[in-house]
This record gives C-alpha cells, sequence and structure tokens, in this order.
C-alpha cells in the first residue's frame, strides 16, 4: 500500500468535486444529522469513520440521491444541486457501491456489468446488446484491476466476495464516476480480498477520482486515507489530513476515547476476576456477561 | 499481491495446460444452459416411448402432428410466461384470458355482425388492456403478482360467463368463421401448411396414404409455426437486446435494477402485456380451428404454461432461464399427454405423471442454480 502516501492532489489546488454544507438530516424527532460539512477533492481519498449509528449510512444516503437533506447544502463541481433518485447523482458523476453492491448472482459478469447501460449495436428491429463488444470491454477493464477474468459470460456468484467488489468499483469507475462512493467496501472480505480491494481505491486515486471511503475498520482506512472525518451520534467530531494524526488517536476519537478506556478497564475487570476474587476484593457486579 | 497470483495461476491453468480440465470447463459450461434439463428431458421421454410405444403409431406422421399440436398451442403460451417468470413474476390470468379473448371474438362476430379480421383486432386490443392492468396493478400495490393475476383470473373468468350469458343466454357460441373458413385471418390462426409437400410424400410412398390416395396428413398446424416463431422471438429478446437484459435484471434483484436505471415497472408491464397478447394468440388458434367460442376454453393453461416453463429450467423465483427451454417444456408436455394414450396406460395418469416431472425439474433447476452461484473459494 505504499502508493497510496497522500500527494495532496486535490488538496493544494483545484476545486472540490463535492462539498456538503452545513448539512442536517432529521427522521421524525430523531437527528440523524447535524451540521455536517464535508468536501471531498479530485484524487483524494476522503475516508468516512464512525461506529455503528453515527450517520455515515445517512450521509453517504444524501451524497447518492436517496436521500433530501432537510438543512444546509450540496454542490457538485461547485453548482448547487438537489438530486432527486440514485440515477440522477449517477449522472452527476456521483456513484455509489452499496453493500448489496447491485449485482445480480445469476447473471454474467458482463450482463451485470453493463445492467441498464448495454451497448447496442444495429438498427431498428435489429437493434441488440453488443454481448461481443460488452464482453470484451469487460474482460479489459477488470483485467486492468488485475482481475483476469478468463470468461465474462460466468456469472456473478461464482466470484469471490473481493472480485464482486471490485467488479462493482469497475463498473461504476468505467461510467465514468468521478466520485466513488465506497460503502464497507472490506467489512465482509478476509485480509486477502480487502487488500485486492484497497489496491484498487489507491488506483481510482491515481486517476484523480474523488474517493469517498465508509468504513468503521481504521486498518483498511488509514493505509488508502487522505483525509479522515470522523462522526459520531450524528454530528462530526472533526475532519483531519493523515499528516495530523496517528492512527491511534484516530482509533480514540472514533470510539470516543473515555468510553475505550472504560471498556479496557471493565476488560480487565472481567478477565482478572477470579485472580482478583482469590485475594478477597469484592467487585460490583456486571451487567453483561461474555458468552 | 499473493491473492493476485493464485488467481492467475489458477485460471491460465483451466485455460491451457491440462485437457482434463478444458473438458471438465466444456461441461461446465453446458451445466450453466438453463435448457439442459428440459433437453435431457426432452430426449429421455423420447427413448421411453420409442421403446413402450415405437410400434404404436405415436412416431408416424399422424402421430407426430398430433402431439406437436398440443405442445405448439401451450408453447406459444409458456414463451411469454417464460419471459415473465425471469422478470420475477406471474400471471395466473392466462387462462382466463383464453376464454375471455375467445368470447370477445365469438360475440363481436356472431352477435354484433363484425367482420373477423375486426373482431381479432378489438380482442388484442382488451388483451392489451387487461394485460397492463394487472402488471400496473402489481407494480402499484406491490402485493405479489401471484395474489393480484389470481383476483384477475376469477374476475375475468366470470365475466366470461356472466357477459356471455347476459348476451346469448348460453355459454357457447358456435358457427362463427361459418363462411369464413378460408379467410386469410381464419387460416393465419387454424390453417395447414406444405400440403403439396405431404401430397407429393404419400404419392410416391413415403408415408401413408388414405384409400383415397390423400395424406393422413395434409399439412403442419399453423400453430407449430406460431410457437417455434414466439419462441425465436422471445430468445431474440432475452439474449440479444437490452431489454433481455432488463428482464433478468428485475427479477434477478429489482431494487438492484433500478439503482442502476432499469426501468422495472416498464419491463414488467410490458412482459404482463406480452402474456395476456399469447393468450389472445392462443384463443385465436382455438376459436379458428374449431369454429366455435366456449366460456371455459383455457381452464388450467395458465398452471400448463407454467409447468412448461419450469420444466424447461425457468426459476420460480426469477433471474434465470430461457425461452428455448420453455419449447422443450411444452414438447415434453404434449409427447406425454399424447404419447400416454398410445401407450395403453390409461391416460387418468397423465397427471400423475406431470405431477411427478414437475417436482424433478424443480429439484433439477435448485440444484443447477446452486452450481451456478458457488462462490470460488
Amino acid at each position: 500500500m505504499s502508493e497510496a502516501t497522500p500527494n495532496g492532489a486535490g488538496q493544494n489546488g483545484g476545486a472540490p468535486l463535492v462539498e456538503l454544507r452545513n448539512v442536517s438530516k432529521f427522521f421524525g424527532s430523531i437527528v440523524a444529522l447535524k451540521n455536517i460539512s464535508f468536501t471531498v477533492y479530485p484524487g483524494e481519498v476522503h475516508c468516512l469513520l464512525g461506529d455503528n449509528g453515527a450517520g455515515k449510512s445517512t450521509l453517504i444516503k444524501i451524497l447518492s440521491g436517496v436521500y433530501h437533506c432537510d438543512e444546509g447544502e450540496m454542490r457538485v463541481c461547485g453548482n448547487k444541486v438537489d438530486f432527486s433518485s440514485p440515477r440522477e447523482a449517477l449522472d452527476f458523476g456521483i456513484a455509489t457501491v452499496f453493500q448489496d453492491l447491485a449485482m445480480v448472482p445469476l447473471m454474467s459478469i458482463t450482463r451485470n456489468f453493463f445492467m441498464g447501460r448495454e451497448p447496442t449495436c444495429g438498427h431498428g428491429l435489429l437493434r441488440r446488446f453488443d454481448i461481443e463488444t460488452a464482453n470484451e470491454i469487460a474482460r479489459e477493464e477488470l483485467g486492468k484491476i488485475g482481475i483476469d477474468v478468463r470468461d465474462p459470460t460466468q456469472a456473478v456468484g461464482t466470484l469471490s466476495g473481493g472480485e464482486r467488489q471490485c467488479v462493482a468499483i469497475a463498473r461504476a469507475m468505467y461510467f465514468g464516476a468521478k466520485v466513488l462512493i465506497l460503502d464497507e467496501p472490506t467489512s465482509a472480505l478476509g485480509v486477502h480480498q480487502a487488500s485486492m480491494v484497497l489496491k484498487y481505491v489507491a488506483l481510482a486515486r491515481r486517476r484523480g477520482v474523488g474517493v469517498i471511503f465508509i468504513t468503521h475498520n481504521i486498518h483498511h482506512a488509514f493505509p488508502v486515507g487522505d483525509t479522515f472525518t470522523l462522526l459520531n451520534r450524528g454530528t462530526c467530531v472533526g475532519t483531519y489530513r493523515k499528516s495530523e494524526i496517528s492512527r491511534d488517536e484516530v482509533l480514540h476519537v472514533m470510539s470516543g476515547g473515555e468510553q475505550l478506556a472504560q471498556l479496557n478497564a471493565e476488560l480487565e475487570e472481567l478477565m482478572g476476576r477470579q485472580g482478583l476474587q482469590a485475594t478477597g476484593i469484592e467487585l460490583e457486579p456486571v451487567e453483561t456477561s461474555p458468552h | 499481491m499473493q491473492n493476485d497470483l493464485t488467481l492467475r495461476v489458477t485460471r491460465k491453468g483451466a485455460s491451457s495446460g491440462d485437457e482434463r480440465l478444458v473438458k471438465a470447463h466444456w461441461w461446465v459450461k453446458l451445466l450453466r444452459r438453463p435448457e439442459l434439463g428440459a433437453l435431457s428431458g426432452t430426449i429421455l421421454v423420447l427413448i421411453f416411448f420409442a421403446l413402450v410405444a415405437g410400434r404404436s403409431g405415436l412416431f408416424s406422421p399422424p402421430g407426430i402432428v398430433n402431439f406437436l399440436e398440443v405442445s405448439a398451442e401451450l408453447g406459444i403460451l409458456a414463451s411469454a410466461v417464460a419471459l415473465l417468470m425471469i422478470a420475477g413474476e406471474f400471471d395466473l390470468s392466462v387462462g382466463s384470458m383464453i376464454g375471455f379473448a375467445g368470447v370477445v371474438i365469438g360475440m363481436l362476430v356472431s352477435e354484433a355482425g363484425w367482420p373477423i379480421p375486426l373482431a381479432v383486432l378489438a380482442a388484442f386490443v382488451v388483451a392489451i388492456c387487461i394485460g397492463w392492468a394487472n402488471g400496473w396493478l402489481v407494480i402499484k400495490t406491490g402485493l405479489p403478482s401471484f395474489i393480484v393475476t389470481l383476483a384477475s383470473m376469477f374476475i375475468l373468468r366470470g365475466m366470461t360467463l356472466a357477459l356471455t350469458r347476459l348476451v346469448t343466454n348460453r355459454t357457447q357460441i358456435p358457427y362463427i368463421t361459418n363462411d369464413h373458413e378460408n379467410d386469410f385471418i381464419v387460416q393465419l390462426f387454424s390453417g395447414h401448411l406444405g400440403n403439396g409437400i405431404f401430397v407429393w410424400l404419400a404419392h410416391h410412398g413415403y408415408i401413408a396414404q388414405r384409400s383415397d390416395g390423400a395424406p393422413f396428413v395434409d399439412g403442419i398446424p399453423v400453430a407449430i409455426f406460431w410457437w417455434l416463431g414466439l419462441a425465436a422471438v422471445a430468445t431474440w429478446i432475452l439474449v440479444r437486446t437490452r431489454f433481455g437484459n432488463w428482464i433478468f435484471a428485475s427479477g434477478g434483484d429489482a431494487n438492484a435494477a433500478r439503482n442502476v436505471g432499469v426501468p422495472v415497472a416498464r419491463v414488467k408491464i410490458s412482459l404482463f402485456i406480452m402474456t395476456a397478447v399469447v393468450s389472445t394468440i392462443f384463443a385465436c388458434v382455438q376459436v379458428f380451428s374449431t369454429g366455435s367460442a366456449d366460456t371455459l376454453r383455457g381452464t388450467q393453461k395458465e398452471f400448463e404454461a407454467i409447468i412448461a416453463a419450469v420444466i424447461g429450467g425457468n426459476l420460480l423465483s426469477g433471474g434465470y432461464g430461457s425461452a428455448i427451454g420453455a419449447v422443450f417444456g411444452a414438447l415434453i408436455f404434449g409427447m406425454v399427454e399424447i404419447g400416454i394414450f398410445y401407450t395403453g396406460v390409461d391416460t387418468d395418469w397423465f397427471k400423475v405423471f406431470l405431477g411427478v416431472m414437475v417436482l424433478i425439474a424443480v429439484l433439477f433447476n435448485d440444484f443447477i442454480r446452486r452450481r451456478a452461484t458457488e462462490a470460488r473459494k
């Protein structure tokens, strides 16, 4: 992952690709997001970190056009936008790879790759899905990221999780994504497959794509990230450049610092219980028991 | 990355090097075809009847035309039913639609005095509206199509009976084609092709002839051409057009399809219209071959068409299948229905055979699907 060191491509100059200003989102009386500001530059990997319920999903759903924001504004390449559907966000070059990947396991790689955007040839009644070209492009695009698909007509269901993730990203890239939103792309993957995806993220970054990388795994985020935005309970805890913060500090802020210290103490208590009991020290009852 | 390397090595190994792997690959590719089950089923049924009823005349020209005609009528329905099933929906109103389209033609011709072509055109317009209504309701309500079309199955059958009795006081409309037997539109649905060839074959003693020298089979029923033509069109749509890819996507994962911009609602509504239209084609074939319409026509055809599609390797849950498979499914259906008569076995057993066959087909399809989606570790 050495190629992922910050090059500051977008941070020195260049307009931001996507900009959120003081965005808030409410669901009834629940404040899902409060005053979030967020910027992505070309060639930047912006990691969005936070625990479950921090508002990561809500934020990317606003970015990808699934939700409207209730307050604040969103700009793409400097223009104010208000998406009505994911399709519209896609037309602005904002491609989201959701956790379910939007792929049909029983369909071939090629058919998935071009789903909804099939190349055609011929005219009139003979206008048809140009399968040969599509197969060729799919094979080529996947070859670029190191997945050697000998047979692009094989079902996506036969690919491994990491390969599927890469196909989904390759599809977004091929169709001209300027901003790539990756929702937990590595969470379900093993070490090797996760590294396959991370490598591809670095590749996208080098091509000048702005990447928004959502994860709660700091070990995946830190090597490829340039900027880190930390969310906690719907608010922005802070945005840091890689040079400004260390891995442990990110982890500390992410999990809420004191909480982690408390957890450590509790765990110590539990683990050392028997030993402590032998010494005759009374312990407070612990509510959660480790199964 | 080490991972990359292993990926490449395993695949290169499969493409070149060991010949046995190449062979296995060819086999896997075949297994992946949804038609495989139906094709091997067809061959099995063929062998079975060749052994049991080979000398009884099932495979003589009249026998073949006989079972092909049954297959053809069902196959006309199955082509569209298969596409709809791949898109993840059912249409249980197919059978009622056949009855309804039949009496629409019958009443317009016999009672209202419309010319036959106009009545046929009207029936197709009505079918398009009903198909659209089915699809629109399924999309708008979000209810399973099983429920929505179950309702329209009863509504249409009830309307067929009530309207016919209201207008004609009977449940049958006879003599629709009187004096028009040779009209183009009647021949288009019920005629026979290739009469000259059969006369020539009989004349030269290649096929059996009656005492007056005419062949027993005086041509190939047009329905067979409708069947093969519709199956060809359905296959073309499915595997060669953008719309076909949208059919697979809509049935495989409607949400995923919508997210990448596939017009899922439009795809499904068009396919509901298609099943209503092929039901009307079926109705035309029946009405013009028998010259009459009956309120009970088409009963249970929706299930038979689903059976043909399922035997043909189409997944009930959508996203996978083929129209060619449905051709074989219909072929098996026709062969068994007619063939059982030639074996001398009581034809009451036909439905038992059918049920067992469906069960085997579904189990086989399920096995294939699991093979196809198995993740490579």
